[in-house]
């Protein structure tokens, strides 16, 4: 039998992501993939894997599935309450997940929260990716039922985690195409206003909420359709602001006031609805540094992986809890020459 | 006249223009506007990039009169990628480029108005023709596939003539289906997803542009002309092959 997990139950928006389908703007398509690029890099750095392993996302939904074998699994992105087998696992930290046991996985307060599993989800390959592409019409999210293959695991270790980086709420933009359309006193207002995660969001995009009124311009309406990329804050009619993401538009013809940094990305994806942002313009060549620094940052994330510390007062049944999780023979750092 | 003579307005000063999009993205735009000319610049400044394949390119794209390029910052910077792109630029007259080779001209039937295109009434109105008439102007000749976009396969379809210059709406239709046409700013569009817009929904055909499983999964190519006509039985359509859509070669 192959090695699979099996999904028992799974709400709207949960699907298959990986890095995406890069290649396709001219026809259309753009990359897709998971939307946040931090959490697939914790993910792998957890598992030791490459971060090319395909993952659960779930935008907000939520999941139970089953595993066919004994796996390994790790959770990042927004925390969400994850259970094996009824026991609260750690968020931001890689697991044991033991044949037929299963994993349930909620929404605490919102945002798009990832499962990795050890070896990578294998569903068949389309245009050159796993992943499903909901708005292109690729694949679709997991229903009951479905039964994902994961790929062979050559890892052992589990029970690590990352330090805990809390995340500021200044989400950095740098100028677009129309940023020039907007009056200045707008502009510095954009900087001055408090904007609210909005409900409506999804793996296109998700609205923003001004405290005072919209940013709408004049010539907004007749503006010619131009490429677009995620990050982008587009301003559709009603003045509302929306940041563009992963499974956004290739082009658009609505006014982009400013583009988010990527890295600043997972601060919004991380949120629940409610939470306040507010934007910051830096330079074209600050934006790059910063993007240069952070993709360094992800690159070396395996050298700030530290074991997971237990409290445990908070294990009502340590020893079932260190049997079924089959967690560790005490060596596999040395094993695994880490 | 067919509509796809369009030098009504002269190439606007600046142009070519270098601008970037979001941290790692160069726009190299032909004109500001819905040029000819500088479509046909944009598909061959992207053909040369391509065949450039500096490295630390990502990707390249065309949108209506500008090429993309998207870069690996760890590969390159700015500056140097920006000098690349003017030599580049300044090597030949990308105005003079013609259009992309086995070009097709598409004979599409289309549904037009009721509950198919419910807003052609508005949008006829506000290109001050009456439906017949607005029905009659948009199948009068062929448009052309002047990139794709938005949406994996979705062209974007010009050049109407100036009374077809309408805005967008300023609301969003929540969602207008698979294979609907929809016009502004003098361009029509076949939406090849379920998909909220601004734009107004005039018809209707049974186009499938985008086919994740087949060997050929984009229907449409830049270049390539689309000739709409009147139809009424939409789930013919539907059943047909491409949408009882037509396509022979361009010479």
């Amino acid at each position: 039998m192959t090695r699979a997990v099996t999904i028992l139950n799974a709400t709207a928006g949960v699907s298959v992501q990986d890095k995406g389908r890069p290649g396709f703007l001219a026809q259309g398509l753009s990359r897709g993939g998971v939307a946040d690029l931090l959490a697939l890099a914790e993910g792998a750095a957890l598992l030791g894997q490459p971060d090319a392993c395909a993952v659960l996302e779930l935008a907000g939904g939520a999941v139970t599935l089953t595993s066919s074998h004994d796996m390994r699994f790790a959770l990042t992105g927004a925390e969400m309450r994850a259970m094996l087998d009824g026991m609260p696992l750690a968020w931001g930290a890689s697991h044991a997940l033991p044949e037929g046991a299963r994993l349930d996985i909620a929404p605490l307060r919102g945002g798009f929260g990832y499962l990795h599993i050890g070896g990578g989800l294998q569903p068949p390959e389309l245009l050159n990716a796993r992943s499903a592409h909901i708005a292109g019409g690729i694949g679709r999210t997991v229903q009951a039922g479905d039964v994902v293959a994961v790929g062979a695991d050559k890892g052992h270790r589990t029970g690590m985690c990352l330090p805990n980086a809390p995340m500021d709420s200044t989400l950095r933009l740098v100028t677009s195409l129309q940023t020039g359309l907007f009056a200045q006193d707008a502009l510095d207002r954009l900087e001055t206003t408090r904007f609210t995660k909005d409900a409506r969001g999804n793996r296109m995009g998700q609205r923003l909420v001004p405290d005072g009124e919209g940013f709408a311009v004049a010539e907004g309406l007749s503006i010619l359709s131009e490429t677009i990329v995620p990050g982008d804050v587009q301003i559709t009619g009603d003045g509302m602001p929306y940041v563009l993401l992963a499974e956004c538009q290739t082009t658009g013809g609505y006014p982009r006031v400013g583009t988010v940094l990527p890295c600043d990305l997972p601060k919004l994806l991380r949120a629940g609805p409610g939470t306040l942002f507010h934007l910051r313009f830096v330079t074209l060549e600050e934006g790059a540094a910063l993007e240069r620094i952070e993709a360094a940052r992800r690159e070396g994330l395996s050298r700030a992986l530290q074991p997971l510390q237990r409290d445990p007062r908070d294990v009502p049944n340590l020893l079932s809890y260190q049997l079924v999780s089959g967690v560790t023979a005490g060596d596999d750092l040395e094993r695994e020459g880490a | 006249m067919s509509a796809l003579d369009q030098t009504e307005k002269p190439l606007t000063a600046g142009f070519p223009a270098i601008r970037t999009i979001g941290v790692d993205g160069f726009l190299v735009s032909f004109s500001d506007h819905l040029d000819e000319r500088a479509n046909r610049a944009a598909l061959a400044f992207r053909a040369a990039l391509e065949r450039e394949s500096w490295p630390g390119m990502l990707e390249c794209a065309t949108s209506l009169v500008s090429a993309f390029l998207r870069f690996d910052l760890a590969a390159c910077d700015h500056d140097s990628l920006r000098a690349k792109i003017e030599i580049l630029l300044a090597s030949c007259d990308w105005y003079d480029a013609s259009l992309p080779e086995g070009r097709r001209l598409w004979r599409v039937p289309v549904v037009f108005g009721g509950e198919h295109g419910p807003q052609l009434a508005e949008a006829a109105d506000l290109a001050g023709q009456s439906l017949n008439d607005a029905i009659a102007t948009l199948c009068a000749a062929p448009v052309r596939v002047q990139t794709i976009g938005f949406a994996p396969g979705q062209p974007y379809l010009g050049q109407l003539p100036t009374n077809w210059d309408i805005p967008r709406q300023t609301g969003l239709t929540p969602l207008v289906p698979e294979g609907a046409l929809v016009v502004a700013i003098r361009q029509l569009i076949v939406f090849s997803v379920a998909t909220p817009t601004g734009w107004r929904h005039i018809g209707q055909t049974g186009l499938r542009l985008f086919r994740p499983e087949s060997d050929t999964p984009f229907l449409l190519r830049p270049g390539d002309e689309v000739l709409f006509h009147p139809v009424e039985d939409l789930d013919r359509l539907r059943a047909a092959s491409h949408g009882g859509a037509q396509s022979e070669a361009l010479t």
